[in-house]
């Protein structure tokens, strides 16, 4: 599988909310060979040694696009934000291991928090309308992409801590129910990791396949430096050091020893 | 005609100065995907033990104004899988394959070393310098007289010409030089990372689980700099510098201050292309300046 080191323009740089920023890149080889659930690992700035690895957003092959959707958490992800359309990313990608095990099952849900629902976006398109999504989030001002996910998804439930938008709860509440009632082929999670744990749990508890993306400090991107470490199960469930950028960023929730 | 970039350290030859440095490159497999690792002098290949290690939990990553701090310890499948899986691919390239070997005990470092004779491996670096282990590792490296004794336990089963990794964390790294070569080493390579730690101010805790990592990047260079300008100047075997090294420019203060050759690591995190570029700057900077060949910068800065 290619993977590229180069510059590439930005199309457009948009403001979702107070700390999350979406972002077009056009970046044709890109494009043509990502994957979903594939990271890009990005040059924030030249005062920032480290690349910052994001997570894909959306692929689109027509117009030679990725997107890709972060927050602004420290100094580097806040030199980023301030990248404007026309200015260039130099960006190492694309990066990991996708959610290509998802094109075995033929319906989906997805479940998402946070800043962990963007990459689910690709995902739930792959499902052509056979994925529903479970979107959770703080507030109602910290809500991101959910017309996008209307556009692709049957179902689009939302939930939020303090019941400002959707249903007042957890994304695992909503899960719950969707399990006893209607269970899915699959599901697809990426957020905190609390939230990852007990979506795990709840498929575990229902016998449904879960893929879950994982996040961790990272080094090269690429393998190499083994920094970015999380613990994992072999097959003799000893806990071992998997890597997310290379082993992940997707497990299947069944190998992580949350 | 183009300026000669090969160098012969300790009897091998390196088509150029520019190594990668041990635990930032792997054992070559992946930077291969990006350009084929035979454009390099060599690998030092991922910090190897007698067995396999699973390193120290996450966090094992900080960043640091134009630096890095990390404590990934020794995380690597074991000195058995190296020659069985790495070896075999690394063998296919045209680089001078570095093994780099360390452990806990005496008897582990020269098992390891042990285990690689009549391999492929061109050349050993031991490293007695990794800040990221509870035992070993830097506690050999420390002081003169253990060096001195790792060392020459290590030489008397290594087949292959022997470079000794040194720690900067000591009060006079040409003592411990020193006693390298005494005790029989045929090259020094350093720096070792600069032990350091950062605090996350929200959690009270230090960013890394560790609590200290080894510090590197374009942060440690002039550090790094200056003790192999003081180095060079102390012992009669070969230097190879590195620490922050991340453009041609660093790589000629390097040579100039006294390296034979030079190994590039964190900038490889920055920029994949980083040593090849480095490579290509040289070569230009020794055509520009009328200079034959590489070795004629080593050692050849002029003091006040």
């Amino acid at each position: 599988m290619a993977v590229y080191q180069d510059d590439f323009p930005i199309v457009s740089a948009e403001k979702l909310s107070d700390t999350v920023f979406d972002f077009k890149v056009s970046c044709p080889q890109l494009a043509s060979d990502a994957f979903p659930g594939q990271f890009i690992h990005v040059i924030c700035s030249a005062e920032k040694l480290l690349r910052r690895p994001i997570s894909i957003c959306e692929i689109d092959k027509t117009n030679s696009t990725i997107r890709f959707v972060f927050e602004q958490r420290g100094e580097g992800t806040r030199l980023l934000s301030g990248k404007k359309a026309g200015d260039t990313l130099n960006i190492l990608g694309p990066l990991g291991k996708g959610f290509t095990a998802l094109y075995a099952y033929d319906s989906a849900v997805v479940v998402g928090g946070g800043i962990g629902v963007p990459p689910l976006l690709e995902v739930a398109k792959s499902f052509n309308g056979a994925c529903d999504a479970i979107l959770g989030f703080r507030n109602s001002e910290a809500a991101i992409l959910i017309d996008d996910f209307f556009d692709v998804c049957g179902d689009v439930s939302v939930t939020t801590d303090d019941g400002s938008l959707g249903t007042h709860g957890f994304v695992t509440d909503v899960l719950r129910k969707r399990l006893e009632n209607d269970p899915p082929q699959v599901i697809a999670a990426c957020g905190p990791t609390i939230m990852l744990k007990n979506v795990a749990a709840l498929a575990k508890m229902y016998n449904v396949d879960c893929y879950v993306s994982l996040e961790e400090r990272m080094g090269c991107g690429v393998g190499a430096c083994l920094v970015c470490a999380c613990r994992t199960r072999d097959e003799n469930g000893d806990i071992k050091h998997s890597h997310v950028c290379s082993d992940g960023p997707v497990f299947n929730a069944e190998e992580v020893a949350f | 005609m183009s300026a000669d970039l090969s160098v012969n350290i300790a009897g091998v030859e390196f088509k150029n100065p520019v190594i990668t440095a041990s635990g930032t490159f792997g054992f070559g497999e992946e930077y291969n995907k990006f350009y084929s690792i035979s454009l390099l002098g060599g690998i030092s290949c991922k910090g190897t033990t007698l067995y396999p290690r699973e390193g120290n939990p996450p966090v094992r990553i900080a960043e640091t104004p134009m630096g890095i701090l990390n404590s990934v310890g020794l995380q690597n499948p074991g000195v058995d899988e190296f020659i069985d899986r790495h070896l075999p691919f690394l063998s296919q390239h045209d680089a001078v394959i570095i093994a780099n070997i360390a452990g806990s005990t005496e008897d582990e470092y020269v098992e390891a070393v042990r285990r690689l004779n009549g391999t492929c491996v061109d050349m050993v670096e031991l490293n007695i310098s990794c800040p990221n282990v509870k035992e070993g590792g830097v506690a050999f490296g420390t002081k003169p007289e253990s060096v001195e004794k790792i060392t020459s336990a290590v030489k008397k089963v290594c087949e292959q010409p022997l470079m000794v990794k040194l720690t900067p964390n000591v009060t006079d790294i040409t003592e411990t030089a020193l006693a390298a070569e005494a005790a029989g080493a045929d090259a020094v390579s350093l720096i070792n990372t600069l032990t350091g730690m950062r605090i996350d101010i929200k959690t009270g805790r230090p960013v890394l689980h560790n609590n200290i990592g080894g510090m590197s990047g374009p942060a440690v260079f002039p550090v790094a700099l200056r003790m192999v300008w003081q180095v060079a100047n102390k012992v009669s075997i070969p230097v190879v510098g590195m620490g922050g090294i991340s453009t041609w420019q660093n790589a000629v203060e390097m040579l100039l201050a006294g390296a034979s050759a030079i190994q590039v690591g964190t900038a490889c995190f920055n920029d994949v292309f980083a040593p090849l570029k480095i490579i290509d700057g040289l070569r230009k900077y020794l055509d520009e300046n009328g200079y034959s060949s590489v070795s004629e910068l080593t050692g050849g800065v002029e003091i006040w």
